[in-house]
């Protein structure tokens, strides 16, 4: 005679409680932790900036927000000088991004082709993006050095007394960084570029093989179409930190020689961590930055979705 | 067994009244100090003298140290968070002013007075780091570091007798340390030879922090020029004639440093030193003890110094270093208490001895004149020397903006050549008064 089954009271307790959670409170439990991380650590920084960019408020005070109203916001937009910063950063992003999508989508089309080493030599080109910004910064200051750098010497430059100071000449120290900056990101877009190649179908090359057609019509009429979504959002990528850039230029120049390099980000740097720490100001003028990036990133997708739907 | 509920809440009740007061001794207990200063030589000297405060009292001293680039934001974020993560910082002596005025340093002028530590040190140096407002007899700050800029040059270069009968040659006057600013920049051009790697002098660029303005005053001062007028007027002042001469002969030496010095601050004037780029630098005293171990520069055993040189007017004046260590104000009563306790320890005149023997400048009277001290290295009469004719950059709330207004348009007339000295001068002064005014230091 088979004796019943006797219900074992540790598993049947456990049942009881996993039937005490419900599927909606597991789905509670899993999102509401990083809800309220996301609140905390971005909404309500992001909304708190705002207020403050309306006030009078320097963080080290030790005085409480004084409303103002729009006063930072139409002082840093009639300021000579916070324009003249606008431009140098557009005028960066200008150069920094074209170089890297010129050069980028180059090396891409080159290494398309498998060759021997040719995972190697990627990976090689690969190393600069993965460094830290900082150290990129202090050791191409290294290269750059006018009396021992390597840079000066590798164009030509072998007398210290004449070679160019690149960091110290305001018309240089521009180009200096958008030259590390190029160094550094332009793998980024190689590598954005390089998937995109990769996903075009044989076929297509094939079928204008078929028909006679030229590499150059192959090109403007098969990669760059199909290339081009990709291609923009590395675009998008690079300008929205192309309008950030801090790290790279403050290990290089620091904003000089006098104002020469001191871009959006790092006046606002400024703003907020140097002298009295004037909050409400730099969180207006990093307020005006987002606007500004929102704008562009908008003309961006549009240009996308353009490009996907053609 | 407790029979009753009673004699189980009576339990409760003691073990309860046990681990509180348990908690307020350790609470009492300090037993770790922590130390804010700038990352360079003097604050691992305060580290070994904090060693020998552990090893006396069993409290544990850390110096934690930041670069000087980023020493005032990290302390100003330590602030603006009402942080105790440090009992105590080296503070510079142009924060005093903001962190009193905002609440951020203890007040120590009942304990210095009544300790006598406020009698032990040079006027100066109370007056400079502890004191504000300047003559209130309100202090803030133990004179910790005394400090001021000085001059390293080769003395293999001076004397070699080749380059002694050239220069007379060419400047009708023998070469050696130089008296006056103008003898200086004959000897900076004398020596600037690019083609043998060598230049005359190595001065302050820095754009970051406040080295190009440190290394700017030493000039400025002694052409008779200031920051500020009686009355704390600027215009007029700050762009004097004076103050433009003195610029443009600033931008003058410039010309004749090493290449690459474009921001550069203490340690790249060690360095060119080092690299035997440079005849002579400036440099704060404190980063002179590099210059004279043979393990680091090759030239130490042919290493001179001498302090700051006279102006056209014979004004002699050299920017003031240094710094007073200072207690924070949001740390507990107790870590208060013991930091108090630290600070009189260190300001014994035995610890001082120390503290100057290992390399920290002290600002001990006695011990400054002492022989031991001014014969303990090569560079300590220069820097006694120095210590009487210091002046200083703007100590109040304001002083970072005005430093920043400064740095930046004076950075680009200096190292970047944009405009003229008086130009540079004139948009310094203007943005200065707009600051003073903004802040009520001074009508429009």
């Amino acid at each position: 005679m088979s004796a019943l089954p006797q219900p074992n009271p540790t598993s049947s307790s456990s049942q009881r409680a996993r039937r005490q959670i419900s599927d909606r409170t597991i789905l509670h439990l899993f999102i509401w932790p990083t809800l309220i991380l996301l609140i905390l650590i971005n909404i309500f920084p992001l909304f708190y900036s705002l207020y403050l960019s309306f006030t009078n408020y320097s963080v080290i005070s030790n005085k409480p927000p004084e409303w103002v109203g729009f006063a930072n916001f139409i002082r840093m937009l009639n300021s000579e000088e916070m324009w003249s910063y606008f431009a140098l950063t557009g005028r960066y992003a200008l150069l920094s991004v074209g170089l890297q999508t010129g050069i980028g989508f180059g090396l891409a089309l080159l290494l398309r082709e498998k060759f021997k080493a040719s995972g190697f030599l990627t990976t090689l080109i690969l190393i600069p993006m993965m460094l830290s910004p900082v150290v990129v910064g202090l050791f191409w200051k290294l290269i750059f050095n006018p009396a021992y750098g390597i840079f000066n010497y590798l164009i030509g430059f072998t007398n210290p007394a004449v070679a160019p100071d690149w960091l110290a000449q305001p018309d240089l120290a521009l180009f200096a960084i958008v030259i590390v900056d190029v160094w550094m990101w332009t793998p980024f877009v190689m590598l954005l570029c390089l998937s995109g190649l990769s996903a075009i179908p044989d076929y297509l090359y094939e079928a204008a093989a078929i028909d006679r057609a030229s590499s150059w019509f192959q090109f403007w009429r098969i990669t760059l179409p199909q290339v081009a979504p990709l291609l923009l959002i590395a675009v998008l990528f690079r300008t929205i930190e192309a309008f950030k850039a801090f790290d790279v230029v403050m290990g290089l120049t620091g904003g000089g020689p006098g104002t020469a390099t001191n871009t959006v980000a790092i006046e606002i740097y400024r703003q907020a961590f140097l002298g009295q720490f004037r909050t409400g100001r730099a969180s207006a003028l990093a307020y005006i930055v987002l606007i500004i990036i929102i704008a562009v990133s908008n003309l961006y997708i549009r240009q996308i979705n353009r490009a996907r739907e053609g | 067994m407790f029979k009753s509920s009673r004699g189980v809440l009576a339990l409760l009740i003691i073990a309860l009244a046990l681990s509180t007061s348990l908690g307020l001794v350790t609470a009492q207990g300090v037993t770790e100090l922590t130390i804010l200063w700038a990352e360079w030589d003097p604050a691992d000297y305060l580290q070994q003298i904090g060693n020998d405060y552990e090893a006396e009292t069993g409290i544990k001293v850390n110096v934690i140290q930041e670069p000087w680039g980023s020493f005032f934001d990290r302390m100003a974020a330590e602030w603006a968070a009402r942080g105790d993560s440090y009992d105590m910082t080296v503070g510079d002596s142009q924060w005093i002013g903001q962190a009193v005025e905002q609440g951020h340093y203890l007040d120590l002028t009942d304990f210095m007075v009544s300790n006598g530590i406020d009698k032990t040190v040079t006027p100066a140096t109370l007056q400079y780091y502890g004191e504000y407002p300047a003559g209130s007899g309100k202090y803030y700050a133990y004179p910790t570091e005394g400090d001021a800029v000085g001059w390293a040059y080769r003395k293999d270069l001076f004397e070699d007798p080749q380059n002694m009968a050239d220069f007379e040659a060419k400047y009708g006057y023998p070469l050696q340390p130089p008296e006056t600013w103008a003898q200086l920049r004959d000897i900076a051009e004398f020596f600037t030879r690019p083609d043998e790697g060598l230049y005359g002098v190595g001065v302050y660029t820095q754009k970051d922090y406040d080295g190009l303005i440190m290394g700017y005053q030493n000039v400025f001062f002694s052409w008779g020029a200031d920051w500020r007028g009686p009355n704390n007027e600027v215009l007029g002042v700050v762009n004097s004639p004076k103050a433009v001469e003195a610029l443009e002969f600033y931008k003058e030496l410039y010309q004749f440093a090493p290449p690459g010095t474009s921001n550069a601050f203490f340690a790249e004037m060690n360095d060119v030193f080092i690299s035997g780029q440079a005849a002579m630098i400036m440099n704060y005293f404190a980063f002179f003890p590099a210059l004279i171990n043979p393990g680091v520069n090759p030239f130490a055993e042919v290493t001179g110094f001498f302090s700051g040189p006279k102006g056209p007017e014979g004004d002699r004046y050299v920017a003031l270093g240094g710094q007073g260590l200072s207690i924070i104000s949001y740390i507990s009563p107790e870590r208060q208490e013991a930091s108090k306790e630290f600070i009189k320890w260190f300001a014994q005149e035995e610890v001082q001895a120390r503290w100057a023997a290992i390399g920290g400048y002290t600002c001990n009277i006695n011990v400054l004149e002492s022989d031991t001290f001014l014969n303990n290295t090569p560079y300590n009469r220069a820097f006694a020397d120095s210590m009487t004719f210091v002046k200083d950059f703007w100590n109040i709330p304001q002083f970072g903006e005005l430093l920043i207004a400064a740095k930046d348009v004076l950075h680009a007339y200096v190292v970047g050549g944009e405009g003229t000295a008086q130009e540079a001068l004139d948009k310094v002064a203007q943005a200065h008064h707009e600051i003073l005014v903004e802040a009520g230091v001074i009508e429009e």
